[in-house]
Order: structure tokens, then C-alpha cells, then sequence
């Protein structure tokens, strides 16, 4: 039978529209407006999961973001489900279906629960003392907690959903909508700022719209009523834009911050599709102005966390805005008069209040008096020392204090029956935001909080989140504020007539004594991560003295809450212990998010193929026509290899690299880098970056660089074209195009600003095809019949400008393949009909397109490294035995010191040669270790395999490495082992084919 | 993330630029003068200052010219930026 603890209307209510949603599988329904958790304390549902560690049950307890226990996985769809939702911010929507997390088989029957009863057995740290001996085991422990232990499920597909980012500039961004964060949105935007206002929640007004207390007025006002009409007249306001269902998640240096609007997750399912779901806004604000408000404190006693026992505000809220009593016998248990006030208004609801436990010795308020006239059984001095009711509370035990609190008057108990038990042990300024901006904190001793103290940009705190608690604090130094911050005379709320209670005098006790011994008592600090007061006491015990380190071996406050509720009493509990003040202790660390964000609303619409940029080159139709595969080359999609008739990759590439070498080959080298340096020191300029000499490179001419690192280690390399006297045309790496212009610009900049030299990247201005292998000549001329490409006229490394069917193109005989080739540049929007005139040419010679897998495999036969693959910046050129491009006549070049350094200059660095293994047929893995004793423990690494290919025109695998002192082991026998065997090698020569160059010229 | 003033566009986000290590460290006119200590003292050694430090950076993504910075790297804020070769403005 299902109750309905619906009990009074609210205009926040939609009673005529009923929503059905499912709970842990079971059927409900609530209203438009509701929470999960307003619904399901409606339904009398108070049970929604069990703890982290010990599988307690647990309960809603707030009604807000920093709620510890009520989080749910909601969908059980594998793509769309999401873990840790709070039930206290999810908004009802039909179709909504949410289940409890942590607990299994059910949320009544839980495995996990046994726990509980070895409690004892799980101190603080029992992860890291338990499970971390002996080493090897710890995968095992690890199956098993995790098994048991995790907060909900990951979804197991890509989520379908649409995440979006929005940048957003204004003069004054406030964050939260309560009542002074109106006031300053209202100030600001009437003074001409445009202005932002923010709030977590579905409806602006904070906790003031739904205050209904006679003693707390506004120009003779309810002060709900006078917020009502403030707030309709906001609508109104020019430059003001307010967003609800908006939280801040971070807040960063120079007022930059992001929040997460989330629009969508209330709406009914068919409603939600093709929708943005949530919206990262990155903000950036001129000015700021925090008005986050405050979290109400629980109280730290012995089992004070079982369902039924919740905030005090939060009752009031479930009453006064939801119209849901969450208990029909309710207690309440304070250290201030805000329990009062609740209890009031309960009372008024008809909703029956049997007593307030008070563990001051008196109040003297409005509030307090009122309480009492209305029958109100109070307990003065009083702590509750024990609750009882395993799924939901049903009976608390309660003692009178001694006067200093730590003890008791005297031994009598008195039990009292209850369904509900609200805790207030006064509130914390939620200052999280101001100090992830850099804010500094100073401590308050009279109600024990943290305050905002030093701003570390333009921003102030107001309201509660600046610690006035009272409404005439809260508007009179709001708007004194504001007029300084915004520098303004006076604002329409300078004069309100402001009725409320003062002396609200609060009594803080961290931990509330007991009648046990703390060992034999739970007194939870964080909810979440099952933390209670004993295991932060056995850390000081055992000699953790920071809060940093505490928090950490005790898990307080590292739940997704991040302690929201408990932080405060963690460091309350450390400081009575170790005999200092709470203010000397400082507070840990906030950090982003405030909430947690999902991690669509982090990448927005950067998925899938918009994840990076991307490049294509020219010829890319071509590819795919030809169906080639790709691989990814920096940013570039480069055509990796063309398999035909269901070709393996090892056949194609095989296949392609006989080609290449027997007839003709076709390479689209479009992505290299191209620099064009122009200038009258354009080759002196050449002359300090590369390591070799460029002074007497003739016009038309082409040669290899080398370019370093200041270190000496090589950095990258390419062909450089010398086009005119002051006009060259650098290539460089695909991958190093940008990091080289890069480099280039700085030194030309900071280094050497005299020089004349002008560089210009024009990657993207030229498509390049490469021909290559003895009919590569044939099929140039073919293209172009006027061009003389004898030895004599054009030989190796020279350049000629030509035309092909009228379009001008350059051509370089340069080679990376050691074969006779041909680079044609041509403008790159000619690119694909330069490549299909080349095919057309080479057909009679069998042109074969090859990707890059060959280009590297045909390289590596020559011996030619590759940086990035056959270097990882500790290769010097003389350790790839490249001596001879290192000029030795240039008094400097950039990293010729370094080459000269002791260190630079040992024997044994590793050095690049070449291996082949004594099973030819054998492919070595690239990666793999060499090892000259396979018996020695531990066994010297000697190097590396670098490039590692079989090779068909030399029938048999050969590979480059990098081996300590290998220049001098040529004919050396090394090992590589494997798992499974060791694979023998002999140390040669790095040039396997043609080592005199004879095709080149062929 | 900062806002840096560019000193020939103007204010711009930090993700338009590069950072570019401690300024003001002269590559040696005479290398192979040096010794080892004195070029490494040059190639490796940096202050990493917490408090005022005079750093390179560079508008990558904007007009890509290197510029000189003063920030206080305990509070992040920026107290002057100046082109390169001049001399920097507060001491
Ligand atoms: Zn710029």
C-alpha cells in the first residue's frame, strides 16, 4: 500500500499534471516540479541506497547538490545510463526509471551489507594496510572490491546524446539566484553591465521564495512575497539574462569560468530527442559576484546516518516547497535556531513535531518562543547518543550534556519514537568557487566559519557565502558591497525596512559525546565514503598530521559530494584532537568541479572525426577510390598501402615494394612540410639551422639537411631547394612541419633579428606526387616531352621548373627510395589530376601507387632513418653515423656545441646500425630489446629495434636499431628476446641495398 | 586561463599562445668558447621562480610573434609584457 505524504498544496506543484516514473523497477508517480527525491519522500520511499563501505541503508538527506547519499543510476539503456545522479537535483519525467546504486542483490537485501558487521576489521586506511602485501596478490583483492564496491555503472557504448559549448562575455556575472544574488543581478543590470545571473536550480529565489515565517519580513512583507515581485520585475530588465538549471563548476583565474547549463534532463523522453543536452558555458566575466549561499551542517553523533534523518532545511524545504512531510512523527536535533523555524512551520502544516532536541543551554528568539508556545516539547541541553530502525529510523536515545559538552549530566536516558530525525548543526559558507579562484580564507570564531578574505581577481561574495546569515545582514552589507564593487551611490535597495530575529547564538560541538567508547560508535562524518569520526582520530593516531594527507588515507570528503557536508566537521574533529583552533588548521584543497560534470558536456561536439582536426591531401578521392588504407601521420589521413583482390597488408606492401624497385612507383608526399624562406640572408640563415654548409648550394640545386637541437640531439630533416639567389623552398617531416616553422621563427625573431630572411609554410599550397624506380624517367618524359632530363642537364639532387599541360609545376630529382625519382609539386588544386596524368603515363610501365608503409620499408632498405621513428630526441647525427653531413668548417650551427659536450661525445651511446636475423625469414618487432647475455640477472639492455620490415627485394628481414657502442660491433652476434624464445641476430651495415648508389643514376 | 595582452593585437585568451620559458637568456655568441659548464649553464639551467619571473611567450595561434613577459607565478597575475630586444619595463 502506498502512502502519499502529500500534504499541502504549493505553487511550485503542478498537482494537475501527474508524472509516472520507476524506482528500482517499481511504479510511481509525482508532479511537475518534483525531485526524484521529492516524489519518492512523497511515496514514503525514505530508503534509496547503501554506503560505499560498510552497505549501510541510507537515505535522502538534503534536498540539494550536496547530497552524500541519495545518488542513482538512472537508464538502465547501456548508452544513455548515468551513475551518481542526486536524486535531490534530478527532475521527474515520464519515462524516468532510476535505480539505487551500491547495492546488490537490492536495495532490502544487500549483500555487501555483512560489512557492517566487520566494521572492526575496516579502519581508516584499510585499503592501503590490507591489500598491499604481497604485491602480486593485489589484482586479485582488487576484482573482489571492486565487485562489490563502486559508485554505479559507466555506460558501455558512446553516449548519443548532443553536448554543446557556448562562449559568453558579460560585465558582471553573478552565481546563484537566491535572494542577494537578485539584488545584485537587479543592481548591476540597472546600472548598464550587462549582466549574467546563474543558479543551479529549476527556479530562481533560492530558500527565501518559499520562507513563510511571520517574524521574517520586508517592508512589512512576507519576504517570499516581496522576492516574488522582485523577481517578476527582473523579467523586465534589459542587459540581464538569467539561466536556470545552471551550475558552476568551476571557477578559474582571470574570471574565467565554466558552468554547465543543463537543458534537457527534465524533459519528458520523447521530448529530449535531437535536443542539445547540456551546454559547457565558458564565461568570461569582467566582474563576478559569488552569492552561492550556504550548506546546512549535519551533526556528528553516534549512528547518525540512517534513513529518516535528514537536514533540517531540507525538511523545511520538502514542506514549505514541495508540500511533502517526510515523516509523520518528526524530531528535530540543533545547536541553533534554525530548527525552529522549521519546526514552526511544519507545525502549522499540521504536520506533527513531537520535540527539539537543543544541546545549547537556552535561546531567547522569536523563534524559539513561538516553538514553545505552540507545544513544542523542547530539550534543552540535550544530545541525541543513539538512533535505532535499520531501514528507517524509529527511535532516538537522548542524554543531558554537562555543561562543557563533552560528557554528560547525568547517566538517565530517554527514548523517544520517531519517523524522522532533522539535524542542523548551523551552515557553512559555500565558498568552494572563491577559493578554486585563488581566494584566501580567514576563520570566524563566533559561528566557526571559513569567510572570503582575500580576492585574488574582481569578484566579491555576498549573502551567506560571504557568512551573514541574517536576512538584515544578508541585504544591508550585500548592497554595501555592491555599491564599492560596482562603484555606484546608492541602490533601490538602500532603505528596506527589515524585520527578523537576532541573537541567533549557535553552539558548536564537532563530535557529540556518547555513552560508548568512540570504537564501539558510528558516527559518520562523510556520508558517502563511509568516514566516520573514529577513523579520522585513528589516522591522527597514527601520525598523519596534515589535512591534506587525513583526507586522503581516510577518504573523508574524496566522494563525488567532495565532502560537502562533512569537511568542515573533519577538520572541527582534527583540531579538538590535536588541541588546536580550527582556523590554524586551514581547509583542504576545492577543486573543480563543484558538481560533477558528465564527460559529454567536457568534450562537446569534439567526437568522433571532430575529436582532432584532420588534413586530407589533394589526392584523397583518388585514394579512397583506389581503395587504400590510411593511417594517421600528425593530423594528416596519408594513404598507408592499396591492397588488391583482399590483399593482406604484408602482401600489398610487398607487392608495391617489388613495384617500386622493378618498374615505377607513385607516392603522394603532399603532406611533407614546405617552407618557403626568401630574403638576402636567406642562406646564411640555412647555414646556422642546418648542420651541414649552404653558402655554395647552386641555384637549381637541392640537398639534404639535418636540422638539431640546441642539445646536439637531431631534430628533424628534409631536402632544401635553392629556387634564386635569395629564394629557397625547405621540406621537412610530415609530422615536424609546424614545430620546425616553429623553431625557425623564434630564432629568426629572438636570436638573430638582423638577418633578412622572410619564411612562409606553404604545406597546403602544393600537392606532391613522387615517381620513382627505373621507368620513372620514361613516364616524366611522357608528361613532359620538352623537358631535358639527361644526367647532364638535370642530374640527381637538381631542380626545374616546368609546365605540364600549361600548369607550372617544379620538379626535384631527389629520392628517398634510392631509386631514380622524380617530386613533382604542382598547385595543389591541380594535385588529383596531376596524380591520374601520372598514372595515365605509368600505365604501360605498371605504375604502382604505394603508401607510406612501403615508402618506409623501400627507405629503411637504403638505410635511411626516419626522425621520430629511427630517432627519439637522444640521437645525435654522429650516433646515427651521419657523420659526414656534420660540417666541420662552420663555426657554429644551432647544437654544434653540444656535439663537443663529454657526454655527447662517449663511445658507448647508442648507436644507430643495421641487423639482420640468422632466420631471414624472421621479422623482428620493432620495440623489442637487444641483450648480448640472455643468463645474466638483471640482463643489460643494450638498444632497441627501431624499423623492422621483410624485405622482397633482398629476401630477407632486415631491421635498424639503436645499440650502445654498435658502431664498433659490426658482425656481432646479439639476442632479442621474446616471450617465447630468443630470436638471434648479427650487427651490419644500416645500407642493405645498392650501398653505391648505382640506381640512382640508373 | 589568462588574458595577455599581445603587444601588437591587443587582449587575447591564453589558449592563442605558447609559453617559452624564462626570458632573457642570450644565446652565446661564441659557442665554441665555452665550456661545457658555461654551455650547459646556458642550455639547461633555469631559475623556475615562485614569485616575480620574466618569461618568453609567443602568439601562436594570432600574429605568432615572441614577446616578453613579467608574471608573478604565485597568483598568476601579469605585470607587464614588452617586445622583444626592449629592455623590460619595471625592474
Ligand atoms: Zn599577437
Amino acid at each position: 500500500m502506498l502512502k502519499n505524504l502529500r500534504v499541502t498544496t504549493s505553487k511550485y506543484i503542478d498537482e494537475t499534471s501527474r508524472i509516472s516514473f520507476k524506482f528500482n523497477g517499481k511504479a510511481y508517480f509525482g508532479y511537475k516540479g518534483d525531485t526524484l527525491a521529492s516524489a519518492l519522500l512523497a511515496n514514503d520511499v525514505h530508503l534509496v541506497g547503501r554506503s560505499f563501505k560498510y552497505h549501510r541503508p541510507r537515505g535522502i538527506m538534503t534536498s540539494g547538490s550536496e547530497e552524500p547519499n541519495a545518488i542513482v543510476q538512472v537508464n538502465n539503456n547501456t548508452a544513455l545510463t548515468e551513475p551518481n545522479v542526486r536524486a535531490t537535483e534530478l527532475e521527474i519525467y515520464h519515462g524516468l526509471e532510476a535505480a539505487s546504486q551500491n547495492c546488490w542483490p537490492s536495495v532490502h537485501f544487500d549483500i555487501g551489507g555483512i560489512n557492517n558487521f566487520l566494521s572492526p576489521l575496516l579502519p581508516a586506511g584499510f585499503y592501503y594496510k590490507t591489500f598491499m602485501w604481497p604485491a602480486s596478490f593485489w589484482e586479485k583483492y582488487e576484482y573482489v572490491i571492486r565487485h562489490s564496491a563502486g559508485l554505479g555503472k559507466s555506460p558501455t557504448e558512446p553516449d548519443p546524446d548532443i553536448y554543446d559549448h557556448k562562449y559568453i562575455h558579460c560585465d558582471v556575472l553573478v552565481i546563484g539566484a537566491g535572494i542577494s544574488g537578485i539584488i545584485a543581478a537587479k543592481t548591476a543590470a540597472k546600472n548598464n553591465l550587462k549582466t549574467l545571473l546563474l543558479d543551479e536550480k529549476n527556479e530562481i529565489g533560492g530558500s527565501t521564495i518559499y520562507q513563510n515565517s511571520e517574524h521574517v519580513k520586508i517592508n512589512d512583507q512576507n519576504s517570499s512575497t516581496w522576492l516574488e515581485n522582485e523577481i517578476s520585475e527582473l523579467r523586465n530588465i534589459k542587459n540581464l539574462e538569467i539561466k536556470t538549471r545552471t551550475s558552476v563548476a568551476a571557477y578559474h583565474g582571470y574570471n574565467y569560468l565554466l558552468a554547465r547549463e543543463n537543458l534537457t534532463d527534465h524533459l519528458p523522453k520523447n521530448e529530449k530527442n535531437k535536443k542539445i543536452r547540456q551546454r559547457l558555458l565558458k564565461i568570461r566575466a569582467k566582474k563576478v559576484i559569488v552569492a552561492t549561499g550556504s550548506l546546512e551542517r549535519p551533526l556528528v553523533f553516534n549512528n547518525n546516518d540512517r534513513p529518516g534523518i535528514m537536514l533540517s532545511s531540507a525538511v523545511k524545504k520538502y514542506a514549505d516547497y514541495y508540500g511533502v512531510a517526510t515523516g509523520q512523527k518528526n524530531i528535530f536535533f540543533t545547536n541553533n535556531d534554525t530548527a525552529y523555524e522549521s519546526a514552526i512551520s511544519l507545525n502549522k502544516k499540521g504536520i506533527k513535531v513531537k520535540a527539539i532536541i537543543d544541546i545549547r543551554e537556552q535561546s531567547n528568539t522569536a523563534f524559539t518562543k513561538e516553538a514553545e508556545n505552540l507545544g513544542i516539547k523542547v530539550y534543552r541541553s540535550h544530545t541525541v547518543v543513539n538512533t535505532e530502525g535499520y531501514k528507517k529510523i524509529n527511535k532516538i536515545t537522548i542524554m543531558e550534556l554537562s555543561r562543557d559538552g563533552q560528557s554528560f549530566a547525568s547517566p538517565e536516558k530517554i527514548e523517544l519514537d520517531c519517523d524522522c530525525l532533522a539535524i542542523t548543526g548551523g551552515w557553512t559558507p559555500a565558498v568552494h568557487l572563491f577559493t578554486q579562484s585563488g581566494g584566501k580564507l580567514k576563520f570566524r570564531e563566533k559561528d566557526q566559519v571559513f569567510i572570503p578574505d582575500i580576492y585574488p581577481s574582481d569578484q566579491i561574495s555576498i549573502g551567506s557565502s560571504n557568512g551573514d546569515f541574517e536576512l538584515d545582514d544578508i541585504i544591508k552589507n550585500s548592497t554595501k558591497s555592491l555599491k564599492e564593487f560596482l562603484n555606484i551611490n546608492e541602490t533601490e535597495f538602500d532603505n528596506l525596512e527589515i524585520n527578523c530575529p537576532k541573537d541567533n547564538e549557535i553552539r558548536t560541538i564537532w563530535l557529540l559525546p556518547s555513552d560508548k567508547v568512540l570504537g564501539k560508535t558510528k558516527p559518520f562524518v562523510d556520508y558517502q565514503n563511509d568516514a566516520t569520526a573514529k577513523d579520522i582520530k585513528l589516522a591522527l593516531k597514527e601520525g598523519f598530521k596534515s589535512i591534506e594527507h587525513v583526507k586522503r588515507y581516510t577518504t573523508t570528503g574524496m566522494g563525488t559530494d567532495q565532502g560537502k557536508l562533512g569537511n568542515m566537521h573533519a577538520l572541527g574533529i582534527i583540531a579538538d584532537t590535536a588541541g588546536i583552533k580550527v582556523g590554524e588548521l586551514g581547509t583542504t584543497t576545492f577543486r573543480p568541479p563543484y558538481t560533477p560534470l558528465t564527460f559529454g558536456t567536457m568534450v562537446g561536439r569534439n567526437v568522433g572525426e571532430y575529436f582532432d582536426a584532420f588534413r586530407r591531401t589533394p589526392m584523397n578521392d583518388w585514394h579512397i577510390k583506389n581503395k587504400a588504407e590510411f593511417e594517421n601521420v600528425g593530423q594528416w589521413k596519408r594513404a598507408w598501402y592499396y591492397p588488391k583482390n583482399n590483399e593482406t597488408m604484408h602482401d600489398a606492401v610487398q607487392r608495391e615494394s617489388k613495384a617500386a624497385r622493378d618498374s615505377a612507383g607513385i607516392l603522394d608526399a603532399s603532406t611533407l612540410g614546405k617552407i618557403d624562406i626568401q630574403g638576402t640572408d636567406a642562406s646564411e640563415f640555412l647555414n646556422r639551422v642546418y648542420t651541414n654548409a649552404w653558402s655554395k648550394l647552386a641555384i637549381g640545386k637541392c640537398r639534404y639537411g639535418l636540422m638539431l637541437n640546441e642539445d646536439g640531439m637531431v631534430y628533424d630533416d628534409g631536402v632544401t631547394t635553392r629556387l634564386d639567389e635569395n629564394h629557397y623552398i625547405m621540406t621537412t617531416t610530415t609530422g615536424g612541419a609546424a614545430n620546425v616553422l616553429g623553431k625557425l621563427e623564434d630564432y629568426l625573431q629572438t636570436e638573430w633579428p638582423e638577418l633578412d630572411v622572410y619564411l612562409s609554410s606553404v604545406t597546403d599550397h602544393y600537392a606532391t606526387a613522387s615517381i620513382c624506380g627505373p621507368n620513372s624517367k620514361k613516364i616524366l618524359n611522357k608528361l613532359i616531352p620538352d623537358l631535358d632530363l639527361s644526367d647532364e642537364s638535370f642530374p640527381h639532387m637538381s631542380f626545374s621548373n616546368a609546365k605540364i599541360d600549361n600548369i607550372k609545376c617544379r620538379i626535384m630529382r631527389i629520392s628517398f627510395t634510392g631509386e631514380h625519382s622524380y617530386e613533382i609539386n604542382i598547385q595543389a588544386n591541380y594535385g588529383e589530376d596531376l596524380w591520374k596524368k601520372c598514372m595515365e603515363a605509368g600505365k604501360e610501365f605498371n605504375i604502382t601507387p604505394y603508401g607510406t608503409e612501403t615508402m618506409h620499408l623501400l627507405r629503411a632498405e637504403k638505410g635511411f632513418i626516419i626522425v621520430g621513428q629511427d630517432t627519439d630526441g637522444t640521437m645525435t647525427p654522429i650516433d646515427l653515423q651521419m657523420d659526414w653531413i656534420v660540417s666541420k668548417k662552420k663555426y657554429d650551427f644551432i647544437g654544434k656545441r653540444s656535439l663537443y659536450r663529454s657526454d655527447t661525445m662517449k663511445e658507448d651511446r647508442k648507436q644507430l646500425v643495421g641487423l639482420i636475423t640468422d632466420n631471414t625469414s624472421e621479422v623482428l618487432e620493432e620495440g623489442a630489446q637487444i641483450v648480448a647475455n640472455t643468463n645474466a640477472t638483471p640482463v643489460a639492455m643494450l638498444g632497441h629495434v627501431t624499423s623492422s620490415y621483410y624485405s622482397p627485394n633482398l629476401n630477407k628481414s632486415i631491421a635498424l636499431a639503436v645499440v650502445r657502442g654498435g658502431k664498433n660491433m659490426l658482425g656481432q652476434k646479439l639476442f632479442i628476446p621474446m616471450e617465447d624464445k630468443n630470436i638471434n641476430v648479427t650487427i651490419v651495415d644500416p645500407v642493405f641495398f645498392d650501398k653505391e648508389n648505382v640506381r640512382l643514376n640508373a | 586561463m589568462f588574458l595577455i595582452t599581445c603587444p601588437f593585437c591587443g587582449e587575447r585568451e591564453q589558449s592563442e599562445f605558447k609559453a617559452g620559458g624564462e626570458a632573457h637568456i642570450e644565446r652565446p655568441k661564441q659557442p665554441t668558447e665555452l665550456s661545457d659548464d658555461e654551455w650547459a649553464e646556458y642550455l639547461f639551467m633555469r631559475k623556475n621562480i615562485k614569485g616575480i619571473q620574466f618569461e618568453r611567450w609567443n602568439h601562436a595561434h594570432g600574429c605568432r610573434k615572441w614577446f616578453n613577459m613579467i608574471r608573478d607565478t604565485s597568483n598568476d597575475t601579469i605585470k607587464a609584457v614588452y617586445k622583444m630586444g626592449e629592455k623590460p619595463p619595471v625592474k
